[in-house]
């Protein structure tokens, strides 16, 4: 299998700050995996999905997508990437429809085509018949399934979803799961990041644990328990391989 | 990118459709403001103009002189001259402390013997003047002259009376007494020629005519409305920096900006979208406060707006003063984080470029240094090229320097925000 996205030593290291995010990292994500980038607060997952998605320029290393340098060729990397942030990323008095339209045509989706993939795309995740309603109305699992639709309508090669899960009920996240695999099976390339273990272990092929910045561990969910001695689930092995200590940071 | 910036402008008017607290300040405020404003000035106006303000007169004279400023005051059409308070003759102190209590603007003291003095005064010179001449004997006869001091005219004035209204009364009441000297040395020439019988011509040689600038053929008296129209709808214009700027700033909290930021669109459509709805809006604006100047102020007693063959060049100059306040609006919203910061610091400033600019008081009234700062304001550009279409029929050519100071600003302060906010991603 060809490496989707290809990192080398990539590094951060934030203005002012006396560590770095991101220390050396290299990584291969694989087309058509779903890659899990599992980690403590600020152990680096978010700088590494941030640069990924152009947010935030790396201090040094390199990294292509797509076989795209992102030096040279982001706007092109921007057009095969789709981004699912942790915060509802909407306009609160926008319907869903609106929202989704509009967010559709800064990929350049339009007329009937664009239409017809939000109406699909709503449809599949329970959200038809709240189209017309203003977002704001909407429940913290509505709000969640519009911020997922908005990141993939336009077909992406690969996804980043940044706890896409986070604070919904379990059916609402089984839908946002079971439509995130068929994503996957019609050939897009999921970088996933979340708290959740138990749901990271289901739904990942391959897992990276990253602590201070770097990577501690990258294999299948199987591999990874296996690999640590008397280790149930991954949360036995994040224990043993991030430690018990509280990760507060300002 | 076309499409791109066409969708951007679709959402703007939905976001700005749904927003009602966002919608009275960009169409209900500015239209309560003209309205308001123009009514106060207008009424402040005929004020000074038509109704009149009493004032103490204390009359120590007692002759002809206080008679004829009596008389002046009264004639003229600003003041109603009191003389008795509870039926008592006003003092000089009864005056002083009715003034200085604010219950009288104004108190004019004519010193004792100011008729009789003046009168002496006179005579004594032209007497020196027709001796001089050799037209009479009388300096062989003369006798010792009797030495004559200046007089003084007090006027007390209300402390809370500004100083262009003192000013003005002040101008008036001198011109009223140099009128009285002349006519007096008029009459004194008359009696030492013994030509008692000849009338000079005592009407003013001299007089003032305003010459109104002609519009059409037509004279076009600059009034309240002519002043007030655009000045208060250029400060409505600048005001759309508060929706605008909170818009942006919105945008960062909610996070519509970082996903922005991961499609394939740069910041210059979703900035060009925001400049083509709010360059919108502010043309909205601006006619809403045109038709209500024309069509409304008539019926509320206001004088209408002239607006007659600058509709063209006054829409220009509108468009422009929007783009100023699109760019200063784009980067308040870049720079600021919350909208705590944004919303007071955009209304503040706008009232402070408004004053600097000379909404308030005429560049021309103030200090020299507030003169070369208010050059810098571009909501004196925009005022500028507003009175030089209305009141001062200038063409477009003669309005190219503001109009393009009001775009160069444009530019600069977008630049400086897209220059800003790409220095920021390099974190």
């Amino acid at each position: 299998m060809q490496p989707i996205i290809k990192i080398e030593s990539l590094s951060k290291k934030y203005k002012d700050a006396e560590m770095y995010s991101l220390n050396d990292v290299s990584l291969d994500i694989n087309e058509g995996q779903i890659f899990g980038l599992l980690g403590p607060n600020g152990a680096g997952k978010t700088t590494l999905i941030s640069m990924l998605c152009g947010l935030v320029k790396p201090t040094s290393g390199h990294f292509t997508i797509d076989g795209l340098d992102y030096q040279h060729q982001a706007s092109k990397i921007k057009k095969i990437i789709g981004v699912v942030p942790q915060e509802y990323a909407l306009y609160p008095t926008l319907t869903a429809r609106e929202n989704l339209h509009y967010f559709g045509s800064m990929y350049g989706l339009k007329g009937s085509d664009l239409k017809d993939k939000v109406i699909v795309a709503l449809d599949l995740l329970g959200l038809l018949k709240f189209a017309d309603k203003q977002v704001q109305t909407f429940s913290g699992g509505m709000k969640r399934r519009v911020n997922l639709i908005a990141g993939i309508l336009h077909n992406p090669k690969v996804l980043f979803l940044d706890e896409p899960t986070v604070g919904v009920d379990v059916q609402s996240r089984n839908a946002i799961i079971d439509y995130l695999k068929e994503l996957n099976q019609n050939g897009t390339t999921i970088i996933y990041t979340s708290h959740h273990l138990a749901e990271a272990e289901d739904f990942c092929d391959t897992i990276a644990i990253l602590d201070q910045g770097q990577i501690y561990a990258q294999e299948t969910p199987s591999i990874l328990i296996e690999s640590v001695k008397d280790a149930r689930n991954l949360e036995d092995v994040f224990i043993s391989l991030t430690g018990k200590a509280l990760r507060d940071d300002i | 990118m076309i499409y791109k910036i066409r969708m951007s402008v679709v959402k703007e008017f939905l976001l700005l459709k749904r927003d009602l607290g966002g919608l009275i300040i960009l169409f209900v405020m500015p239209l309560v403001l003209v309205i308001a404003v123009t009514i106060i000035q207008d009424s402040t106006f005929k004020t000074v103009s038509n109704s009149k303000i009493q004032i103490l007169l204390v009359d120590k004279d007692q002759g002809s002189v206080s008679k004829t400023v009596f008389e002046n005051l009264e004639k003229s059409s600003y003041f109603t001259v009191v003389t008795q308070i509870d039926h008592k003759a006003v003092t000089e102190e009864i005056a002083r402390e009715n003034v200085y209590r604010g219950k009288f603007q104004l108190a004019i003291v004519i010193p004792e013997n100011l008729s009789s003095d003046l009168q002496t005064k006179v005579e004594q010179n032209v007497e020196k003047i027709v001796s001089n001449l050799g037209l009479t004997d009388s300096i062989s006869t003369a006798e010792p002259q009797r030495i004559i001091k200046e007089k003084e005219v007090k006027l007390y004035f209300d402390p809370a009376v500004q100083m262009s209204f003192k000013n003005a009364v002040m101008s008036s009441i001198d011109k009223m007494i140099s009128q009285i000297e002349t006519k007096s040395i008029y009459s004194t020439f008359q009696k030492q020629l013994g030509e008692e019988t000849i009338n000079f011509e005592q009407k003013n040689f001299i007089t003032f005519k305003e010459i109104i600038p002609r519009i059409n053929n037509k004279e076009v008296l600059p009034n309240s409305v002519q002043h007030n129209v655009p000045a208060w709808t250029l400060f409505a214009i600048f005001f759309i920096v508060i929706p605008l700027s909170i818009n942006i700033v919105k945008e960062k909290t909610q996070g519509t900006f970082v996903r922005l930021r991961t499609n394939p669109v740069s910041n210059l459509v979703v900035i060009i979208g925001k400049t083509i709805t709010y360059s919108i809006i502010c043309m909205i604006q601006f006619y809403m406060m045109v038709a209500v100047a024309v069509f409304l102020f008539p019926s509320i007693g206001l004088p209408s707006l002239n607006i007659e063959g600058h509709f063209i060049l006054t829409s220009v100059v509108a468009l422009f003063s929007g783009f100023a306040a699109i760019g200063y609006g784009i980067l308040l919203g870049t720079v600021a984080s919350t909208q705590e910061q944004s919303a007071p610091f955009g209304a503040t400033s706008v009232i402070i470029l408004a004053a600097i600019g000379g909404v308030w008081v005429p560049v021309f009234a103030m200090p020299k240094i507030m003169q070369y700062i208010a050059k810098s304001s571009p909501m004196n550009w925009g005022l500028e090229a507003f009175y030089d279409v209305l009141l001062r029929n200038s063409s477009f050519v003669e309005i190219i320097p503001q109009i393009s100071l009001l775009f160069l600003f444009f530019i600069i302060t977008t630049a400086i925000a897209l220059f800003y906010d790409k220095k920021k991603r390099t974190v």
